[in-house]
């Protein structure tokens, strides 16, 4: 039998309804590959047992003929932004370390009730805040890719989600849930040669997700191809009462309605992502992505987005914004870390409690919060941020006027060394200079791998579609991977 | 505009944060950057324009207005909510003295 880390979620999910193995064998499989890749740090709890334990109750349902779960006997890792009931949830920092939530999140409760499994919580920046993975109080996550040509410097996986993206890439898992506020899915997708999806805004419950920015996080999968993000993004979204920003519409069946016959549709071109300083290879990865949607019977067309340029300023007064409200809760008194130094009084403890629990980057982005929303500086920042953002909207809004979807590049760059952009948080944000547009919008957005750099380096590409228009956007992605047939997988060095 | 270390500190209160010196030393330079960057935002005209409220247009939900309405999310769990607490006291938040 062939390597069953190998497989897919589709593979797993139809080899094990179909009696090729017992999802017991996949289980071990995979815990197996996560026990034997602690070099990487994708995982800051690994949880053997429960992928085991859901294994073997879909192997016991298969043998009773009950009906199986769409992910039935596929082990997934989880990343640690979701709430695990009785399982340590942090956030990849060190003030919730040893949290241990009394409930499951939304979107991880339905991936268990389709008979997915927990390999356990994999790593990120901490909360949710960076690009490179480097921010994590649980040290880095190293990218499984190395550059070709003996140069071992260890890589980024990207981020937030890069315990996911590394852990999809290295097979210490068949597919992951990532979050998106700015890029957080497509960044390390696209860094690490895996397909993953930003659903639109609401389409996955927020609630059980430790949050960062509420106006702009999303959940969503993670996986080696299109099909199995369809699969598993069908599973994560849906209605929820409890987040009140909940999309009350029903859920697609996406995976059963992919195709790739792209005639009829148009595919938009910004003019604006031709941007100074953005790397050669990207650029002829762009030109090949439009070749394949003209060669799948898309008719390309030029579109404009005017404000670009001012998404990233834009979110990094929002984001910050929300995120120092959404933060204030970590005050050591309901949960996580508490640091009360030798006679200080209240004030004085949350004080160094946050002092003590933060990381730099979180405290930074606090403090800038803090600083746009404070008294006399909201409406020259914060008020006209919130203007600037409902003008990226616009302009999205009137080139979806013209086309289907708008095909872009992920990343500005191929994967990073660690430590590269360490030292300059401006270096750092403009990494996701392609990715916060549609996020500051709401859209649905999706990496996939377009295929290798001269140093052997996987480069994405990304499709953005309108508001609901998941299905168009994982069509066009299926079109590009057909095309760009990418088979490259890390070499194993871990 | 740039930004004082006196304004960072004050910030830094404001956001609960203790930070000595050096972290002062630290973060004064790289908020004045970020903040220099934001600032390009001016730039933009905006006139007519309404801030966004929502990126996607909803109505706000209300639950009935009863008691534990939605049990998942209602009341009548202190045990739970306690559970992670760092200093629970007969039933309740521990926390230093606030009432001399």
């Amino acid at each position: 039998m062939a390597d069953i880390t190998e497989l897919g979620v589709a593979a797993i999910r139809d080899g094990v309804a179909g009696g090729e193995f017992t999802a017991r064998e996949v289980a071990e499989a995979f815990n197996a590959n996560v026990a034997a890749a602690s070099a990487l740090n994708a995982f800051i709890v690994a949880t053997p047992e429960k992928a085991l334990e859901a294994a073997d109750k879909v192997d016991a349902d298969r043998a009773a003929g009950k009906p199986l779960g769409k992910m039935a006997g596929v082990p997934i890792g989880m990343k640690d932004l979701f709430a695990s009931k009785g399982v340590q949830t942090t956030a990849a920092s060190h003030i919730l370390e040893g949290f241990k939530p009394e409930y499951e999140s939304t979107v991880s409760q339905k991936l268990w009730d389709a008979g997915a499994g927990m390999l356990g919580k994999l790593n990120l920046d901490q909360f949710a805040m960076g690009s490179s993975n480097e921010t994590s109080y649980f040290g880095n996550v190293i990218s499984p890719w190395r550059r070709s040509g003996g140069d071992n410097a260890a890589l980024a996986p990207g981020g937030s989600s890069g315990g996911s993206s590394a852990a999809v890439a290295a097979r210490l898992c068949p597919a992951a849930t990532g979050t998106d506020t700015g890029g957080s899915i497509r960044q390390p997708a696209a860094f690490t040669g895996i397909s993953g999806i930003k659903p639109t805004y609401g389409r996955c419950s927020r609630w059980g997700i430790v949050a960062f920015a509420s106006s702009l996080d999303q959940a969503g999968p993670m996986a080696r191809d299109v099909t199995d993000c369809a699969i598993m993004l069908e599973t994560m979204a849906g209605f929820d009462p409890k987040d009140s920003t909940s999309l009350d519409m029903p859920v697609p069946e996406w995976s059963a309605s992919l195709d790739a016959n792209l005639k009829g549709k148009k595919v938009g071109i910004p003019r604006e992502y031709r941007m100074d300083g953005t790397d050669e290879e990207i650029l002829k990865s762009w030109d090949a992505g439009i070749a394949w949607l003209k060669d799948a019977g898309a008719e390309v067309v030029d579109v404009s987005l005017p404000h670009t340029k001012y998404a990233l300023p834009a979110y990094y007064i929002v984001a910050p914004a929300e995120a120092s409200s959404n933060l204030a809760r970590y005050d050591g008194v309901r949960y996580g870390l508490r640091d009360l130094p030798e006679g200080a009084n209240l004030q004085e403890m949350y004080a160094a409690t946050r002092a003590a629990g933060f990381g730099d980057e979180v405290k930074r982005r606090i403090l800038i919060g803090t600083y746009v929303l404070s008294a006399g500086f909201y409406d020259a920042y914060y008020t006209q941020a919130q203007k600037v953002r409902a003008l990226i909207a616009r302009d999205f809004e009137l080139a979806f006027a013209q086309c289907d979807v708008i095909l872009a590049p992920t990343t500005p760059t191929a994967a990073f060394p660690l430590g590269d952009k360490l030292d300059d948080p401006l270096a750092m944000y403009l990494n996701d200079v392609f990715s916060v547009p549609a996020s500051l919008a709401g859209l649905p957005a999706m990496s996939v791998p377009a295929g290798l750099n001269g140093e052997g380096l996987p480069l994405g590409l990304q499709i953005i579609g309108r508001p609901f228009d998941e299905q168009g956007v994982l069509n066009a992605g299926l079109a590009i991977e057909q095309r760009a047939a990418f088979s490259a997988k890390p070499e194993k060095w871990w | 505009m740039s930004v004082t270390r006196e304004t960072v500190a004050k910030i830094a209160s404001l956001a609960r944060i203790s930070m000595d010196e050096q972290a002062l030393d630290r973060m004064v330079p790289e908020f004045n950057s970020i903040l220099a960057w934001v600032e390009q935002l001016g730039e933009v005209d905006c006139a007519g324009i309404e801030p966004m409220t929502a990126v996607i247009p909803q109505k706000l939900r209300l639950r009935d207005d009863v008691v534990d309405a939605d049990p998942l999310t209602g009341g009548g769990v202190r045990d739970e909510v306690l559970a992670n607490a760092p200093a629970p006291e007969h039933g309740f938040f521990g926390v230093p003295k606030v009432i001399e």
